[in-house]
Parts: structure tokens; C-alpha cells; sequence
């Protein structure tokens, strides 16, 4: 029995205000702002975002660091990423995020090790600076292959007044003008992994560009494009990248996923930046355009129906050589595409999915799970602005429930009674929706699984869907007795 | 290629194929300005050789894979294993995001922690008001029956006091006035994971016992220490206290809210020392850590109100588990039941079947100072010889430790202890000085990539094998775990080097 759109609307203002029923006034009033119904027709979802978590709720959010060290700059392979402060971000956040790269690791790539200044006592009491010099010696005689540094603050150094910068400055004048990035993306900073993307995008933008063109040798092509915000998290900005090229472009770098330093450094020379993951690099985007002229667009290479429109789009900022070929690129696939939706659509079809993720996930993967036949009734945003409930309008149904930086009880009364067949959210979340019953995939992850971006993706993430569905195991967690 | 319908590949297999590889080819050939590959070759070779290993180890202030976390996560550990207790971290909020995941990722289970979400005008102003607030939030979302408090580096850095902060939150209400709400400080700059864990520890028994008047009874309370196998240990534990009807509490049990059942409800809480017991256990005749380096600071408190204490080391082996028994023994008085003394003998037999394939091989371990020693131990029994172990937040007291344990068997004499050195102090040792197997988390896996060495997943955290966890390591039943995941290995080490038909396959045996 499926509710009509008005009863569904009218459930989730129930529901909403039965989460409610549980929080002291004060953080009821303010929590009431990041729930809503979306309303067809109008220009957001109707829900405050961006503004500092509540105390003692169980946000599911992260900090600076792990937007600048964990997100933008962790992938970039060649560099080595010092994460500056106490052991821990370094520990928890060590080869946690699939973003995958081609490389000899620890000679000249570095993405899944832990470098650390591990602050004791005394580095907090005396400062780190001296240590951090130190450390940047020690990187140059034991990784003399690496191409540069960059320096992730943790919560300590904004506390105790470091001179990171001075320091930076210094080792690359001493080290004939290496690439020493001072960040300052401390965790208590911001409300969110948000700030910290803004922060490193500046930091590239300050420390990256504005050092000058390093490789003036590089010859350039009409067609030369750069791929922002697709961190290849289990090769998602390969299967990307091989769709691009296949219709004529060429990619002359990947931000950040399997990213090198020449690559940041040859960006200014795109003649098209395109975007992916708009919330974590539209910054440097936006400034690419003001400076150097580059016009960007947002891309979706989620399930063929986006990938489709995005690759028109994406052509239609080139010539007709471009455009035939996002033609070819579209016709070859459509078989396989076809015969994917085929096989799982009568599987998934009508099934109904609950998201709640960060970056652009909680809108881009909706038209995949259309293109199966699924419905999404709940998306939000980790840390969304409201720029992306501005975009989520293209993709998400009347009716839809909206949650904003959802707390761990709000979602989990959400899903207990909405009861969705399907959860997509992270690792936390996981074993929640599991251990209830639901269905559940990490939509952060992949599950360990993927690609899901472009066309090769799709064929995985219909696959993995329907493996999490229609798993035997959902119907074992009743005994028969009971 | 595109994807066949039918057998869809991901990222095992779809970026094998040659559009893939020559993609990737191109890409380093003309975008990556890469070093040439003969360059990384031979600066791939230079960091195995023994220039390479002394540079490595005269570093002084750079860590690299390090193999120990910080102290709120301990903290986290601790909290989970009482009664509908919360765990609430005072500081940034990015770090519980931390702790929940990586708990989640070792042991496959929902990991509850709050946050007090402290931004830059709390750094500012301290973090008073998120004290307040935040206290008041979950004691009215999560109904706990217990918040247990610790701190991460920014609450430590601002110099927050919890005792004020904890005493003007229940003055305005955020709990009722007779809440419990233990706290710990546990700066990230200090010590590591177990530290923390210690730190927790003593500040929840502490708020229960402070003030009390002890009346000595017969209980025994136990501790775990941080422990990766605590689900499966914790249950080791209880059925060898039930086999010889020990009275006792176990402290911070949280073998249950890490492996609850999915039968359509989420557990936020489950089972844990409850918090009478917590309250009783201050009458207890005697307390029995089986971490030493978890507890000291918490084993010190507890002797002071007058309680016997006793230390192991991560026990494992036959020797270890004997005294660990025969400890257990005279402490109650009660004496080891045939049972026990017939898993001993059954385990000694296994051994007995077993040891020629251990017997002289060379093992390399690391991890948290107890589980080394207790591993160290266990090798040494066996006849096998742990030739480098390693342990990052291992200190000067336990390098003597471990010293005096090799001196102690024939099978130590070439063996080496390496107290506050990293997982790539590590790979120099296993490039310059082989060994035959590696013990150690899932980090380890790159040490087996880069040396060869095969790992066997001993250790926190795996993250990249299933359930182990489960599973004890202590007793003679965990012993026999132990030996068994050691075992595996062997043989399928065995097996891998002799599976080349008609080269090396006459050793491909059947039997072994």
C-alpha cells in the first residue's frame, strides 16, 4: 500500500515532531530548523545547514582536518602529508578512505601511510616548531623521492600559537623552493569537514599557484580538461576519467583521487574544469575561473541517465568532435547499460532507499537509484551549505524527508519508522540499520566495493545493491520461534 | 571493455584490463612529471639495505606508521563496558567521528559516543557551555544510566576543568543531582590508547569508591585491559571463573555491547558491569589486571584502598595461563578444577602434534607492551624465537621486561626488544635482519608487501579480516586459537612455496 504524496508529507511532519518529543526546548527549537519535507516548486529543501552541531546529540559529522588532510589533500600521491598534533587523526584516519592511487608506496607515492610529529607533552608546552623542522629534514633523507610536504594541523597548533607557515617558508627556501604547504585545517575549526575543504583549497590556491608555472614545457590541446572534487575512492575518477578521454578529451589532472603535484600545478592550463564533487572544491574552481579565465561545470556520473546528460553537457563546452564523440561514448555503452537495468530493475524495482552522506552523494546517487527503479524518500547532508539544498531541488520528489546533519537518534527513529528496504550512510551508521534489519550499503566507502562513478561503476553498484537487498540474511533475524 | 551482465567485475579485476592499464600508463607517462621508474627502483632498493635501516633509526622526530592511537580512545573502550553507559568526549567533534569508525571497522558493531562539539569560540571562552548543553542532550536523548566523560587534545590544550565543568552542569540540571558522571582527562599528547584506558578507568572506580568505606569481602574483580579479542576474552574468562566458581566482577565488560545479535532491534547498550557491581567492587579481596601497562595508574588506586592487586601480561601459552590460574587459585582459595587441568593437557598435546613446524622460527611481533610480551612468551614456549619485537608505546620498564623474558629461554638469545619504534623502524628490521613470520593488526599487511613477510592478524585493529574478535586468546582455549591462526599460516606458506607443478610440487604434501 503506498501513500499518497500528501500522506506522506503529512507523516513526515509526524515524525518530525515525534524526534522532537525528545530533546530539552532549547535543542528542540534548533534542531526543528535542519528537518523538513521537501515542497515541490521550491528553491531548497526548507532546512537550515551549515551552523555548529549540538553538544551531546551524537552528530555523525567530522572536523577541519579530516576535510583538508582526510579529503583534498591525503590523495594527492607524491607529496607527503604530515599530520601535525597527538598521534590520533593520523591513526584513525590512516588508509581509511579508498582513495586509490598507482605508486611505489613509500618510495614515490605516500597515500596510505601515517607520518606523524606524534606531540608529547612538550611539544604542547615548548611548541612544535623546531620538531616540525626536524621532521621535514627527516622526510628529505628518508623519501628524497617525495615532491613535497604538506603540514595538516591538528587541534593543537592553532592552540599554542605555532608558526607553521614560518616554518614552511623556511624549509622550502632551504630545500631550493620544494612545495611546503602550511595548513591550518585544526579540527576545531568550522562546524564541519566543510571548512577544512575551503582551507585546503586556499592553501593550493596560496602555496600551489600562486608559486608560478613550474612546468612550462607542457604543451597544451584544445581539449585538455581537469577532473575536480573525484577523490577515486575504490578508482572512481578511473572510471571516470576513461569515459573523458574516450570522447575526445584529454584529462591533465585528477583532484585529488590518484592526484600528483605536477597535476595541481598544470590545472591552470584546462580549458574546462569539471566538477564532481562540488561542496569540497568549488572553491578552487570558482577561483580557477576568476584568475585564469577556466569555466567549470558540475558533472553527475552516477547511473546512465546523469552520466548521459553530463557527458552532453560536458561536450557542449567543445567542438562537434567532442560532441560526436560523447555520442559514441553514449551508444557504446547503452548496451551494457541496458542489460545491466535488465537484469536488476525487476530485483530493485519500487524499493525504497533512506541516504544520509556528505559531499555531493546525498543528490548524485538518486538518479542511479532511479535508473533501477528505486525511490529515494530521505536524503541529507553531513555537511551540506545551503547552496546544495539549493541543487538537491533537481533531484529529490515532493514529499521527500529532508535531515541535516541528522543526530543518531533522529535517523534512527526515521528509519525504524519509515522502514525503508534499503539505508545508504557510512560506517557508522552500518551495523545501526543492520542489526534493525534494514538493508544497509556505505555510500561513503562503497562497502569496499566499487567504482560506482561512470558507466563501469553502475554495472558494480546495481550489483551491490541488489546483493544488500535481497541478501538471504533478512530473513533470518526473526527465530522461528519467537 | 565495458561490463558483462553477467560477471561484473570491480576494482579487483576491472582495472587489470588494458584499457584500464594503458590509461594508467599514460597518465604517469605525460601528466604526473613521475620520477623515471628506474629512479624508483633503485631508491626502492636502497631503502632495504642496512644505510638505509641506520638512517631510518637515527630519526628522532618524524613518525611514520606508528602503531599506537591516542588516549580518549581508550577512554571510549572503558566507557562501553558499563551498564547504559554513554561514553561523552569533551573537545573537538571530529575525533568521536574518529573513534566511532575505527571501533566500528574492528569490531563489525554499532560504536556509541557523544561529542561535546566544541568550535573556535569555545577554544576561545572554554568549553563550558558544551559541558552544559551537551550533558543535558544526551542524558535526554539516550537515557543513559551512566555518562562517562574523557577529553581530547583541544579540551586539554584550553586547560578545561571537568570536575567545575561536571559540578555547574548538574547545578543547572543537565542531569539529575545523584547522576553519575565520571570523568578522566585524557590529553592525546600523553601516553596512548591505554593509557587512556587506565586513565578511564580509575576515574569511573574512583567516583564510586571515593569517600567509601571498604568492607572486605571475597569478590575478585577483573580487568581486561584494552584488548581487541575483548569479546571473545571477556567470555574465555567468565567460563573458566564459572568452572571454578569464582565469585567475581568483571570491570568495564564490554564483551556484550560489541556483539549484539541482529534480530531487528539496535542495542545502544548492552550487558556491561553494572553499576552496583561497579559500586561493590570496592569490597573485593582482590583485583587481577591482565594488562599491567593498561592499569597501572588504576591497579595503584585499587591497591590503596587495600585490596591485594595482581598483573599479567596479555597471558598467553601454557606457562602464562598455569600461573594465571594457579594465581587465581591462591588468591580465592578455591582450587583448579579437572576440567581445566584437562584443556591444559589437551592444549600441550596440540603443541606436542604441532611444534616441529614452529619449532626455530623466526618471528617478528609488534603491538601494545602487553600483548607483545604475552605473544613474546607463548613463542618462546613453543620453541620458535621472537626475534624483533616492537611496540610503540612500550617504554623503559618494559624493554627490561621483555629483555628478561628472552634471557630466560635458549630461544631468546637473538632476540631484540624495541620500545617507541614505528612500523617503519619495522620494515628496515624485516628487510635487514628476515624473519619468518610477522605478528601483528592489519597494518601489517604493508610490512608483508614490502618485505614479504607473511603476517598473521594478531593484534588492534584488524580491520580486513572478519570476527577474529570473537574469539579468545586467553586460557587454554585461546592458546589453542593462537596456535591454530599461527599454524594456518604456516601451512598455507608451505603450500604456496611448493605449488608449482613439476618445479617445486614434489613438496606439495598431502600431509603434513
Amino acid at each position: 500500500m503506498s501513500l499518497t504524496v500528501e500522506q506522506v508529507k503529512e507523516r513526515n511532519q509526524d515524525l518530525i515532531k515525534e524526534v522532537l518529543e525528545v530533546y530539552p526546548d532549547k535543542t528542540a527549537k534548533r534542531r526543528a530548523k535542519h528537518l523538513g519535507t521537501f515542497e515541490e516548486g521550491k528553491p531548497d529543501c526548507g532546512v537550515k545547514s551549515n551552523v555548529k552541531s549540538i553538544p551531546g546529540v551524537m552528530t555523525i559529522r567530522g572536523c577541519a582536518y579530516a576535510g583538508s588532510k582526510g579529503v583534498v589533500w591525503g590523495p594527492i600521491k607524491d607529496m607527503i602529508h604530515i599530520s601535525h598534533g597527538p598521534v590520533g587523526c593520523g591513526q584513525y584516519s590512516w588508509a581509511a578512505r579508498r582513495n586509490y592511487y598507482i605508486g611505489t608506496t613509500g618510495v614515490d607515492s605516500f597515500v596510505t601511510m601515517q607520518f606523524t610529529s606524534d606531540f608529547q607533552e612538550k611539544d604542547i608546552v615548548f611548541g612544535g616548531d623546531k620538531k616540525l623542522e626536524k621532521i621535514m629534514d627527516e622526510i628529505q633523507v628518508l623519501f628524497p623521492l617525495n615532491k613535497g610536504i604538506s603540514v595538516q594541523s591538528e587541534c593543537p597548533i592553532g592552540l599554542i600559537g605555532d608558526d607553521i607557515e614560518a616554518v614552511s617558508k623556511k624549509k622550502s627556501k632551504e630545500y631550493d623552493g620544494k612545495t611546503i604547504v602550511p595548513v591550518r585545517c585544526e579540527g576545531f575549526r568550522g562546524v564541519s569537514q566543510s571548512l577544512g575543504h575551503h582551507i585546503a583549497n586556499d592553501t593550493i590556491r596560496d602555496w600551489i599557484f600562486d608559486k608560478g608555472d613550474k612546468h612550462p614545457e607542457f604543451v597544451g590541446t584544445p581539449y585538455d580538461v581537469a577532473i575536480i572534487g573525484d577523490y577515486n575512492i575504490g578508482g572512481d575518477a578511473w572510471a571516470s576519467r576513461i569515459l573523458l578521454e574516450e570522447m575526445g578529451l584529454r584529462v591533465i589532472a585528477q583532484w585529488s583521487g590518484d592526484g600528483s603535484i605536477a597535476e595541481l600545478e598544470n590545472s591552470p592550463k584546462a580549458k574546462l574544469n569539471v566538477l564532481h564533487c562540488y561542496r569540497s572544491m568549488n572553491y578552487i574552481s570558482r577561483h580557477m575561473e576568476e584568475k585564469y579565465g577556466i569555466p567549470w561545470v558540475e558533472y553527475n556520473f552516477f547511473g546512465p541517465s546523469k552520466i548521459e546528460a553530463s557527458l552532453r553537457e560536458i561536450a557542449s563546452h567543445f567542438d562537434d568532435k567532442i560532441k560526436e564523440g560523447a555520442e559514441k561514448v553514449i551508444a557504446k555503452y547503452r548496451k551494457m547499460m541496458d542489460a545491466v537495468i535488465e537484469k536488476y530493475k525487476p530485483r530493485l524495482a519500487d524499493k525504497t532507499v533512506m541516504l544520509f552522506v556528505g559531499g555531493l552523494r546525498p543528490r548524485h546517487v538518486i538518479g542511479a537509484y532511479e535508473d533501477l527503479g528505486m525511490n529515494v524518500v530521505g536524503t541529507g547532508y553531513e555537511f551540506g551549505h545551503n547552496d546544495d539544498y539549493q541543487r538537491t531541488t533537481h533531484y529529490v520528489k515532493d514529499g521527500t524527508l529532508i535531515y541535516d546533519d541528522v543526530t543518531g537518534y533522529e535517523f534512527e527513529k526515521f528509519v525504524e519508522k519509515i522502514q525503508p528496504d534499503l539505508v545508504g550512510s557510512g560506517i557508522k551508521e552500518k551495523y545501526v540499520f543492520q542489526k534493525m534489519g534494514v538493508p544497509f550499503r556505505q555510500m561513503h566507502s562503497w562497502d569496499y566495493s566499487g567504482p560506482y562513478h561512470g558507466y563501469d561503476g553502475f554495472a558494480i553498484f546495481a550489483r551491490d545493491m541488489d546483493m544488500a537487498i535481497n541478501n538471504p540474511v533478512w530473513g533470518l533475524t526473526k527465530a522461528p520461534w519467537k | 571493455m565495458t561490463q558483462d551482465v553477467q560477471n561484473v567485475v570491480d576494482h579487483f579485476n576491472l582495472f587489470r584490463s588494458p584499457e584500464y592499464k594503458d590509461m594508467f600508463a599514460d597518465k604517469r607517462k605525460n601528466f604526473e612529471f613521475a620520477h623515471p621508474d628506474e629512479k624508483v627502483e633503485e631508491t626502492a632498493e636502497w631503502t632495504k639495505g642496512w644505510e638505509y635501516r641506520k638512517l631510518n633509526f637515527e630519526r628522532e622526530a618524524l613518525t611514520v606508521n606508528p602503531a599506537k592511537a591516542c588516549q580518549p580512545l581508550g577512554a571510549v573502550f572503558v566507557a562501553v563496558g558499563f551498564e547504559g553507559t554513554i561514553p561523552f568526549v569533551h573537545g573537538s567533534q571530529g575525533c568521536v567521528a574518529y573513534y566511532r569508525s575505527h571501533f566500528s571497522r574492528h569490531f563489525k558493531e554499532p560504536s556509541s559516543c557523544v561529542s561535546s562539539s566544541m568550535t573556535e569560540d569555545a577554544a576561545v571562552f572554554g568549553g563550558l557551555n558544551n559541558m552544559i548543553d551537551g550533558l543535558a542532550n544526551t542524558h535526554s536523548m539516550y537515557k543513559p544510566k551512566m555518562i562517562a566523560v574523557s577529553t581530547t587534545c583541544m579540551a586539554e590544550v584550553i586547560g578545561d576543568d571537568l570536575n567545575g565543568f561536571i559540578s555547574t552542569a548538574r547545578e543547572k540540571g543537565s542531569v539529575p543531582a545523584d547522576f553519575p558522571v565520571p570523568y578522566a582527562h585524557t590529553p592525546a599528547f600523553v601516553g596512548s590508547h591505554i593509557t587512556g584506558y587506565d586513565n578511564a578507568l580509575k576515574g569511573i572506580v574512583s567516583h564510586f569508591w571515593e569517600g567509601k568505606e571498604r568492607t572486605p569481602g571475597e569478590k575478585i574483580n577483573f580487568i581486561g585491559g584494552f584488548d581487541g579479542y575483548t569479546v571473545g576474552n571477556l567470555r574465555e574468562v567468565k567460563r573458566i571463573f564459572d568452572l571454578m566458581g569464582v565469585n567475581y566482577t568483571i570491570l568495564a565488560d564490554n564483551s556484550d555491547v560489541w556483539d549484539t545479535p541482529a534480530d531487528g532491534e539496535f542495542r545502544m547498550y548492552d550487558g556491561g558491569t553494572t553499576l552496583d557491581d561497579a559500586k561493590a567492587a570496592l569490597n573485593a579481596k582482590a583485583t587481577i589486571s591482565m594488562q599491567q601497562y593498561c592499569t597501572e595508574k588504576t591497579l595503584d588506586y585499587i591497591a590503596k584502598t587495600g585490596q591485594e592487586t595482581v598483573a599479567f601480561n596479555h597471558p598467553v601459552g601454557v606457562a602464562a595461563t598455569d600461573k594465571f590460574l594457579m594465581e587465581l587459585s591462591r588468591i580465592t582459595g578455591l582450587p583448579i578444577p579437572d576440567a581445566l587441568t584437562k584443556e591444559r593437557g589437551r592444549l600441550v598435546d596440540a603443541i606436542a602434534d604441532s611444534s616441529a613446524h614452529i619449532h626455530g622460527k623466526k618471528f617478528a611481533i609488534y603491538g601494545d607492551p602487553d600483548l607483545c610480551y604475552g605473544l613474546a612468551g607463548f613463542l618462546l614456549e613453543l620453541g620458535a624465537e621472537p626475534t624483533h619485537v616492537l611496540s610503540t608505546n612500550g617504554g623503559k620498564e618494559w624493554e627490561i621486561k621483555m629483555q628478561a623474558l628472552f634471557d630466560s629461554s635458549p630461544f631468546g638469545k637473538d632476540c631484540h626488544v624495541y620500545p617507541g619504534k614505528d612500523l617503519w623502524h619495522m620494515r628496515s628490521l624485516l628487510n635487514t635482519e628476515p624473519v619468518d613470520f610477522l605478528i601483528g593488526n592489519t597494518y601489517g599487511k604493508y610490512l608483508e608487501r614490502d618485505t614479504g613477510t607473511p603476517l598473521i592478524r594478531i593484534g588492534f585493529p584488524v580491520f580486513d579480516r572478519h570476527h577474529h574478535h570473537r574469539y579468545p586468546v586467553w586460557g587454554y582455549q585461546g592458546t589453542m586459537n593462537t596456535l591454530v591462526w599461527i599454524l594456518d599460516k604456516i601451512f598455507d606458506e608451505m603450500d604456496k612455496s611448493t605449488i608449482v607443478p613439476a618445479k617445486t610440487d614434489y613438496s606439495f604434501d598431502i600431509i603434513r
